[in-house]
Formats: C-alpha cells, sequence, structure tokens
C-alpha cells in the first residue's frame, strides 16, 4: 500500500500500517531540552510521579538561549537542569555546544526513520536528517521523559517538489521564505512538508536543514527530506547505522502537491511582522537597518557564514550598524575559524559570538531599542521577537544580510 | 485516547467555573504569536502568577493590568502561532484566563493549553465576536454565547477530550503506570 515517509516512519515504529488521521502511541528515538524549556519539562516530569527517565541515552540536553548566563535567574534554570542530568545519568552538552538543533543533528542524535521530539518549534530540523522530528511543549516533553512514548496524530503530507538552479547568491533561504510567502503562515498546520525534487537532491545537508527548520513558520508539524547519498554520508562517523531506502511513493495520498522553480528566484525578504511577508529584495532595498545578525540554528553554519564572507570579499561592515555572527555551534565555529574567516569578519567590523542562539528570540542579548530596524538570518519577525514591540525585524539570507551589513541597508546580494 | 473512565468535564474546570458571570472578551487578531503572548526575555520564570504579570506586553499593556479572573481571550486565525513555549498557557491561566476561542490554532499551542488545563475553543466565526464582549459557554450545546449571539463550536478531537477529562496531561499521566506503546 502506498504511503508517504512520515507514515511510512510511524508504520515501521508502530509495527502496524498506520496512515495519516490515525492518533497513535508512538516509541521515540530522542528527546531533547534546553535551558528554556527544560526547566518546566522536568518540573512536569516529577509531578507526573517520574523517577527515572525512560531512557537517559536517548536524552539530548544542552543549554542555548540564555548562556553564559545572562541572569541569576537563568543560572538558576541552568543549575536546576545541571542537577536532573547528574541525578538521570543524562549527558548534559551544557554550554558547550551551541545551538540545539545544529548540536542534535551534528551529534548524530536524530538519523533516518526515527520520531524525535524537542520541547522547541524549531525542532522539525531534524527532518534534514530523515527523521521525523516535531516540537512539544515542557508537559508533553515530561511525559515524553518520563515514558519514552507519546501520542501523535499522524500528519497529512504537503510534498514541495523543487527544481530548477539557484541564481548566484540564492539559496534555500530565499526559498523556504518563497514557500513560506506561497503557502501562508498556517498553510501547513498539522501537516508534515517534505522537500523534494531534483534541486532538493543537489542541495547540501545545510541547505536542507534550513528548508525543513523553517516547517513550523507555515504551521507545520515537521519538515523532512527524504535520506538519500548526502544524508549517509553527512551521517558517517556521527552515527553507525547503514544506509536503508526511504521515500515517499510517487502515489501516496498527500493533502497538497506544489512545485516550485527556482531558476529566476530573487534573494528574499520577510519584512515585519510575519514570515510568510516574503518579497523580492528589490521592493526593500534601501531600507536602514540598525543591527544585523548572522547566525541561528536557520543559518549560522559554516557554509551559511563562508557565503557571507563571499559577499563580504575585503569591504568593511559599515560603522553605522551593528554586525553580530555566531556560528551554530562549536564544531561550525570550529570550521570557520581554520578557514580564517573570524578573523575576516572580526577585521570587517563584526562582532562574533560564541555558539548560541543569541538575538534570535530576544531573550539573552542584542537586543534592538524602540524604532530600531533588525536584519536577520533567523526564523522568526514576530514583533517584539528580538526586543522592543516598536522595532523591526527583516528576515533574509546570509548573502542578503552580508550585502546589507556593507552598505547600511538592505541591498541586493548580487549587487556588491 | 483510552481513558479508563471519563471524568466529568467539570475538573479543568475549576470550581468557579472557567468562565466569570461577568466575563469580558479580550479580543485579538490573527497570527498572535507566544513571542506576543509572553516575550522571550521573560522566559526564566516559570512560575504563572509571575508569567501574567507580563502576558501581551508590549502587545497590549492593559490586558496584565485588567485582566479579571474568569475573562476569555478571543483570536482570529492560528492563534498561539510560533515558540513552543509553555509559558504561554501558563501566563494566560496566571492570568486568570482559562478559556481562549479561536477561528483555529497553531497545533503546538493547542496541545499546550490542554496540558496545562487551559481550554481552546474552536470556533469559525470568533473573528465576530466583539472586544469587551459579554461572554458564556454552553459546552453540552456546542454553543458560546458572546452578546445575546449563539455561536457553534468545533468539538475537542476524541484523543484529546481524555487529558481535559482527566483535568490536564499531568493528572492524566498520574492515572497510569505504563504505556502502552502503539494504541490507537
Amino acid at each position: 500500500m502506498s504511503a508517504t515517509i512520515v507514515e511510512k516512519i510511524f508504520s515501521h515504529k508502530c509495527g502496524s500500517e498506520v496512515r495519516a488521521g490515525d492518533v497513535v502511541m508512538a516509541p521515540l528515538d530522542g528527546a531533547m531540552i534546553h535551558d528554556i524549556t527544560g526547566p518546566l519539562a522536568i518540573q512536569k516530569f516529577y509531578e507526573m510521579g517520574g523517577k527515572q527517565v525512560f531512557d537517559p541515552k536517548r536524552i539530548i540536553m544542552l543549554f542555548d538561549h540564555q548562556i553564559p548566563a545572562d541572569s541569576i535567574a537563568a543560572a538558576n534554570n541552568h543549575v536546576y537542569m545541571r542537577k536532573f542530568a547528574a541525578e538521570q545519568g543524562i549527558h548534559n552538552y551544557d554550554i558547550n555546544e551551541g545551538v540545539c538543533h545544529q548540536v542534535t543533528i551534528e551529534k548524530g542524535r536524530a538519523a533516518p526513520g526515527e520520531i524525535v521530539v524537542g520541547a522547541d518549534s524549531h525542532t522539525c530540523m531534524y527532518g534534514a536528517a530523515g527523521a521525523f522530528a516535531t516540537g512539544i511543549g515542557s508537559t508533553d516533553m515530561g511525559f515524553a521523559l518520563k515514558f519514552g512514548a507519546l501520542y501523535f496524530k499522524v500528519p497529512e503530507t504537503i510534498r514541495a517538489e523543487v527544481t530548477g538552479k539557484f541564481q548566484r547568491r540564492v539559496g534555500a533561504k530565499d526559498l523556504i521564505l518563497a514557500i513560506a510567502h506561497d503557502i501562508g503562515a498556517d498553510g501547513a498546520t498539522y501537516k508534515a512538508l517534505e522537500f523534494t525534487g531534483k534541486t532538493i537532491r543537489k542541495m547540501d545537508m545545510a541547505g536542507r536543514m534550513t528548508l525543513c527548520n523553517m516547517a513550523i513558520e507555515m504551521g507545520g508539524k515537521a519538515g523532512i527530506v527524504a535520506p538519500d547519498k548526502i544524508t549517509w554520508e553527512y551521517l558517517k562517523g556521527r552515527r553507525r547505522m547503514k544506509p536503508f531506502a526511504l521515500d515517499s511513493d510517487g502515489d501516496a495520498t498527500f493533502a497538497e502537491r506544489r512545485t516550485y522553480n527556482v531558476s529566476d528566484l530573487e534573494p528574499q525578504v520577510a519584512v515585519p511582522h510575519n514570515v510568510d511577508t516574503g518579497v523580492p529584495v528589490s521592493k526593500v532595498t534601501g531600507t536602514h537597518v540598525d543591527q544585523v545578525f548572522i547566525g541561528s540554528c536557520t543559518n549560522g553554519r559554516f557554509e551559511d557564514l563562508a557565503e557571507a564572507a563571499e559577499v563580504l570579499g575585503r569591504k568593511k561592515f559599515s560603522k553605522n550598524i551593528r554586525v553580530i555572527i555566531i556560528p551554530a555551534s562549536r564544531d561550525e565555529y570550529l570550521k570557520t575559524l581554520k578557514a580564517g574567516l573570524i578573523e575576516k569578519f572580526v577585521k570587517a567590523g563584526a562582532l562574533v559570538e560564541a555558539p548560541c542562539c543569541g538575538p534570535c528570540m530576544g531573550g539573552a542579548f542584542g537586543l534592538i531599542a524602540p524604532g530600531e530596524v533588525s536584519l536577520s538570518t533567523s526564523n522568526r519577525n514576530f514583533r517584539g521577537r528580538q526586543g522592543s514591540t516598536d522595532g523591526k525585524v527583516y528576515l533574509c539570507s546570509p548573502a542578503t544580510a552580508a550585502a546589507s551589513a556593507i552598505t547600511g541597508e538592505i541591498t541586493d546580494p548580487r549587487e556588491v | 485516547m483510552a481513558a479508563k473512565k471519563t471524568i466529568p468535564v467539570k475538573k479543568v474546570m475549576a470550581p468557579e467555573g472557567p468562565v466569570a458571570k461577568n466575563a469580558r472578551v479580550w479580543k485579538f487578531g490573527d497570527d498572535i504569536d507566544t513571542d506576543a503572548i509572553i516575550p522571550g526575555r521573560f522566559l526564566t520564570i516559570n512560575n504563572p502568577d509571575e508569567l501574567a504579570k507580563h502576558a501581551f506586553e508590549g502587545t497590549r499593556d492593559e490586558f496584565a493590568k485588567k485582566v479579571k479572573q474568569g475573562d476569555v481571550i478571543v483570536g482570529g486565525r492560528n492563534f498561539g502561532c510560533g515558540s513552543s513555549r509553555e509559558h504561554a498557557p501558563l501566563a494566560l491561566m496566571g492570568a486568570g484566563v482559562k478559556v481562549v476561542v479561536a477561528q483555529s490554532f497553531a497545533r503546538i499551542f493547542f496541545r499546550n493549553a490542554i496540558n496545562v488545563g487551559v481550554l481552546p475553543i474552536t470556533c469559525a466565526n470568533a473573528d465576530k465576536i466583539d472586544d469587551g464582549a459579554k461572554i458564556r459557554l454552553a459546552l453540552q450545546q456546542q454553543k458560546i454565547v458572546a452578546d445575546d449571539t449563539e455561536y457553534s463550536i468545533e468539538p475537542v478531537p476524541a484523543f484529546m477530550q481524555g487529558i481535559i477529562d482527566a483535568g490536564g496531561l499531568v493528572e492524566y499521566a498520574k492515572t497510569i503506570q505504563e504505556i502502552p506503546v502503539c494504541t490507537r
């Protein structure tokens, strides 16, 4: 019987054929908690009568949102979680590794065919590694920690088939902003978003992560790319697993099929205050910016930073703005460092921070004042997301961010 | 959900009822995100009463000051989108809001709300309800009444009803020892 990739994952895990719409109690291969939503999840675990977590080896713990602790309250949350990790025998990556989603994939803690949950909405990023992964709240996470299983309504799938070749300095972020504009902020609610087609087959893991990361911005329960050579190659040395075939059947039942051709795609910018407001960069060229942020789980990988560096060339960043660059993980930081790019960014006038979420969620540092404008490679531009509710956040690719950081206003990266 | 026995709905409704007698509607628009409900800089707080002091801060400052126990929030489409922070329904709970009515909900908020004991009610015509309207629930009749106009509402998915009946997911979890994996 034909099935989508998501239906296949649930069927395999449940040992019987399940289809979209079925409600199942599915076993979990992994559960991720971080410093913002973790304390509540642990509290709920105890309130449920939890004594031992289902399997300490399957729990991924790290701190990334408020590190190093930016307040006594944050420090206390970290202490509380460290205590839990020690008590339960959970390996805690603590403040050392970087942004949760990047680290989870990098450490091979999400792999093809697995079901992974995370107490963070961008958990859907692990679909880039062929896993079914979804964000949950803290109480659901408390339940997951205790039982190692969770109720799921198996989602329908929207299949996005992507063809064509990107123009120079146009890429995955521009594509996903265009898709978000097309599908809308709630167009994929309760659904999985599967990315397929020739363009995706050629896309590197970094780009696939950017796509899957933003499935939630359309309400999606998961983003997913069927594992292929590129996936298995990436997983080598990260996860011991024999490659196997896993893909949607061509005649599976999809909620929708959408096609995109990227050949003529312009760099995209999502304007305040929603993610589905993507417009071609030409519509907002010249908009003054006060702060540029290049980083986050969406676009903080080496490939992203290398693209920003390529656009920068021998130029300097504008003296009139703040440029904050944050690699998404320790590994990505080291790659960037070894390539000489950190030095290049610092010399060009940027502030390069240690791996963490940074200004993305407006909780720790890099907040904007009333009236200020942030241009960011992260995933959300909601009112107040990066500080004042009277500020504005625009979203774009690393190339557009770098080009704009040079001029001090929103700039087409193809024209720098 | 295979709940052993159905506990009456009143449990999640709290003794005084979820909606106060003179409850008013706090009306919001489409795509109300959880950053708006509780901004990121307050997420080190885990206590509902403390969170409530910052509910909608910067978005609608009068809310935290004037909201009364048992008031109701009414939103448009995609209420609670964005971040998975459970601090959002907790902040509403701390503010005394135990019912949110919307045309549609974002998935994670919907589930979080039920888990912590805030009832999300889907109502196709929620956008027609005015800010400040007097509101009451008639759940048995699948209706809500706002300023004397009746609006039909959608039933909660069956598998979520078991959690509501138990009084939230924590209470539900206490009733089970082992989870029959892959039950349907």
